[in-house]
């Protein structure tokens, strides 16, 4: 990016006179913009998408009144939550309540930084993009415990407790998993990374033809990517049978919509991270961004469909899960890639 | 640890508005974290003194009010109702009349286990279960419609027989709902039945002993989850169920421990099953005659008391009648069987977590209009 | 056995100056009539002995009659498939009867509930509280003699 900011400055002699740092700054508001709405039609998409694919799931139709097949029904519904009334409960940290839907946001926004469409089309080429992403996705625990305690409310609380526990646990086995690629790549960037892997299906990091532990490991980074974005079978920080809404039980309006973007935002990044990590990234047969896009896309679609198909694990299975089946396969599968990757 | 370490019991409002208390209940649980130390059962939020209001009312005034007790399974608490009535009365009712009663009751009996599958896998998280549950319900409900014109309050079963006879569009409607819920069953059961999650989130969670399951009074699903083999229909027949062949299903542990909660749902759904043989046979072996047995205008009954039981979906359904030879009973009492499946909630939710008190309560399955009344 | 043979069985254990009638003139269900003060010697009787195992306790109620008041208990037994109606009769002014709670742990509700709406007070009881209406209702309703309350906390009743 910074590139292409000082190629332009230097092919448009107007822009020599005004300070680089204006520039630059000015580039990164940009960049947030464009982020910002491809983010938010992005979420809009999937809302719909989700709504549609669940209705179809379940014999019946979703959306079908705004517009042909309901496609505006999302629009419809931003609208109604852009209008509606802002409330903060008489019990809330009111400054904490209301920071915390932007940092859930903000969290699931920053990634968007390293994360390439294509070869060219990316933001930033950082070094350490996959070490980025996973650093930065903590900070929505963040917000999401903060959220659970400013709102006053006891299931806020039981929300923002099982997320802490749910989301810290995951994060190492999705670390680890992200290492056996890395020891075949070589590097933390998410473009080597892409280039370690080939065209075709069976030269990605997924396929057991290139190894078995990177094969595992995708498993284990897709099944950990579910719990950290909080979706079925894991979604017990908003259980709504159990906790209501879980955090965002007390929250209305647009600070529900960051909650709700934020969200979809972060299954985003997920789906995107583990299709550069094991799924060859923009390689492929089609133009690099539809291939990108395609497997994101698809990835998403499996998320919505468990979501509609599978029941709810319990607190004590959550944990179950992570500590004792998918730390130690990890473990074995980073061991084993190393020795695969040094040896053969 | 703890000598640093302060940690708090909270206690939390469940209810009486909360997406899994069925209605209004309300638990207050005592909470340390995730687990829960106690459980105390609310109940009232939906009383309306119905026995109250049964002294009130003649005897056929107050048939319809009985479809606002467990309003899930309206059909037969009609009939229980009106058997009571019938007993003490001496009214004879003719054998059509009884068979469609019996098809009546067992229709409603799935759809309400229709509801709690899907219920109880709402609460487990699962939610395409509730929509497929509720797919064969309005299948059902729209036969139902065709044969007393409501939907959910159907004062179908009337004193001295039922409101109408079936016609022959009916009949066939409702054996094609029998072959289709036929098929469907099996695809419910791969859906949530034999889910490893859902098997894990209900087996071994809720286990109810044999012994304390009768001590508590618990009746229907509740009691044959408990390894009791236990059903009205089979062992104190009423309206002709003795001329109809089906098992009794019962709790056997097949996936934890004998009575728990995975045991009493299976035990709802292959009584879905048996209720569709029942329905069958009733289609093939229906007898013509009248639908109404003579019932004086003004209904008088002889001074006595008469506690006639049915078997509810919910288990058994008691009403028990004191007439001092008006025409309104002098008492009624009514024995909802989710007020006594519910009042275990109190002993089972503790020491377990959160997420079980949920599943427990899903899978006693209560109807709040009844356990209020 | 048949409720006649158990009412014999009764009487010869305890006597008939607990056991005090038999009664199955009336149209329905015939019943035994027992003194209050040997509610709970007859109940564990009836739940522990072999021959019985009364293990079921189906109903409590209660009937407000003009001159007394009456609990009916509506006995079952599982295993030996036979079922007996109890009586007591006990003074309208102060309702008093000895709790089952113990014998048969869903007599806790039914009891509460018998408490609510007709002011039987069974002694003994761990949590006899209303059950069905708020903590402050006046009176029970289900008594004939109730009268309903314009209103409850401003709230107009009819």
């Amino acid at each position: 990016m910074q590139s292409y900011i000082d190629a332009l400055i230097q092919n448009i002699g107007i822009l020599q006179q005004v300070p680089p740092l204006i520039i630059y700054t000015a580039a990164i508001l940009l960049g947030c913009a464009v982020v910002f709405g491809y983010i938010s039609v992005v979420a809009m998409i999937m809302i719909y998408a989700e709504r549609k694919v669940a209705g179809h799931m379940q014999s019946r139709y979703g959306p079908m009144r705004v517009g042909p097949h309901g496609i505006l029904q999302s629009v419809a519904d931003s609208i109604k939550l852009l209008l509606k009334e802002d409330t903060v409960p008489d019990k809330a940290h009111r400054f904490l309540f209301k920071l915390a839907p932007l940092l859930v946001f903000a969290g699931a926004f920053v990634p968007f930084a390293v994360l390439p469409f294509s070869e060219h089309l990316v933001i930033s080429r950082m070094n350490i993009g996959i070490f980025y992403i996973l650093s930065l996705a903590a900070i929505e625990v963040i917000g999401v415990i903060m959220a659970g305690w400013a709102s006053g409310s006891k299931w806020s609380l039981y929300g923002g407790m099982r997320l802490a526990a749910q989301m810290v646990s995951y994060e190492i086995p999705m670390a680890l998993a992200v290492l056996t690629v890395v020891a075949f790549s070589g590097h933390l960037g998410l473009h080597e990374i892409t280039h370690a892997q080939g065209k075709w299906p069976w030269e990605w990091f997924a396929s057991p033809l290139k190894s078995p532990f990177t094969a595992v490991g995708f498993v284990v980074f897709y099944i950990a990517g579910l719990a950290s974005t909080k979706r079925l079978p894991f979604d017990l920080p908003e259980a709504e049978s159990e906790l209501v809404a879980g955090f965002h039980t007390e929250y209305s309006g647009m600070r529900f919509a960051y909650f709700f973007i934020g969200e979809y935002t972060a299954m985003y990044v997920v789906c995107a991270a583990t299709a550069v990590l094991f799924l060859g990234g923009w390689n492929g047969p089609f133009p690099g961004v539809v291939n990108m896009l395609g497997k994101t896309f698809f990835l998403l679609f499996v998320m919505i469909w468990l979501r509609w198909t599978l029941p709810r694990l319990r607190i004590d299975q959550v944990i179950f899960v992570c500590l004792k089946v998918l730390l130690p396969i990890s473990l074995i599968c980073v061991i084993g890639a190393a020795l695969q990757a040094v040896l053969f | 640890m703890q000598d640093f370490l302060q940690t708090e019991e909270i206690l939390v409002n469940m209810g009486p508005q909360h997406p899994s208390t069925h209605g209004v209940l309300r638990l207050v649980i005592r909470t340390d974290g995730e687990m829960v130390r106690e459980t105390y059962t609310h109940i009232g939020y939906l009383h309306r003194c119905a026995e109250k209001i049964g002294e009130n009312l003649t005897y056929k005034q107050f048939v319809p009010y009985t479809d606002r007790l467990d309003y899930l399974a309206s059909i037969n608490n009609n009939l229980g109702f009106c058997l009571a009535v019938e007993n003490l009365a001496q009214i004879e009712v003719p054998e059509r009349a009884a068979y469609l009663r019996v098809m009546g009751a067992e229709m409603n009996r799935i759809a309400s286990h229709l509801v709690s599958y899907g219920t109880l896998g709402m609460e487990a998280g699962a939610f395409t279960p509730f929509f497929y549950g509720f797919r064969e319900r309005e299948q059902l409900v729209a036969i139902i419609e065709k044969m007393c014109g409501a939907r959910l309050t159907y004062h179908y079963a009337r004193l001295g027989g039922v409101m109408r006879d079936i016609t022959p569009e009916i009949a066939r409607d409702t054996r094609e709902f029998v072959r289709t819920m036929e098929q469907r069953w099996e695809e419910y059961n791969t859906l949530l039945s034999f889910n490893e999650i859902f098997i894990k989130r209900t087996a071994n969670v809720g286990i109810i002993p044999r012994d304390m399951a009768i001590g508590y009074g618990l009746t229907g699903p509740c009691l044959r989850g408990s390894g009791v083999e236990w059903d009205l229909r089979k062992d104190d027949p009423y309206s002709l169920y003795e001329r109809f062949a089906f098992t009794v299903p019962y709790g056997d542990g097949r996936m934890g421990t004998v009575g728990d909660s995975w045991d009493r749902y299976w035990v709802r759904m292959v009584e879905i099953k048996e209720s569709l043989k029942i329905i069958t046979q009733v289609l093939d072996g229906l007898p013509e005659g009248p639908i109404m047995g003579k019932v004086p205008r003004v209904l008088k009954l002889p001074v006595g008391e008469a506690y006639m039981r049915v078997e509810n979906p919910r288990g058994e359904l008691g009403f028990y009648l004191v007439s001092d030879g008006g025409t309104k009973p002098y008492r009624l009492r009514i024995r909802g069987p989710s007020f006594c499946n519910l009042s275990i909630m109190n002993a089972l939710g503790r020491e377990c977590l959160v997420a079980d008190v949920v599943m427990i309560l899903g899978s006693i399955d209560v109807v709040l209009g009844e356990v209020d009344r | 056995m048949d409720a006649k043979e158990i009412y014999t069985r009764l009487v010869s254990q305890f006597g008939s100056e607990r056991i005090l009638a038999f009664r199955d003139d009336a149209a329905g269900d015939p019943f035994v009539l027992i003194r209050p003060e040997s509610v709970r010697g007859v109940m564990q009787f009836l739940r522990s002995e072999q021959s019985l195992d009364f293990d079921f306790l189906s109903l409590i109620t209660g009937v407000d009659y003009p001159d007394q008041l009456t609990v009916v208990y509506h006995l079952f037994s599982y295993s030996q498939t036979h079922k007996l109606v109890v009586k007591v009769e006990l003074p309208r002014a102060s309702p008093r009867v000895d709790t089952v709670e113990s014998i048969w742990p869903t007599a806790n509700w039914q009891e509460r509930e018998t408490f609510d709406l007709l002011g039987v007070e069974f002694v003994g009881h761990s949590n006899l509280r209303r059950i069905l209406l708020p903590e402050d209702w006046d009176g029970h309703p289900l008594r004939k003699d109730y009268q309903q309350p314009d209103e409850y906390h401003g709230v107009s009743n009819w």
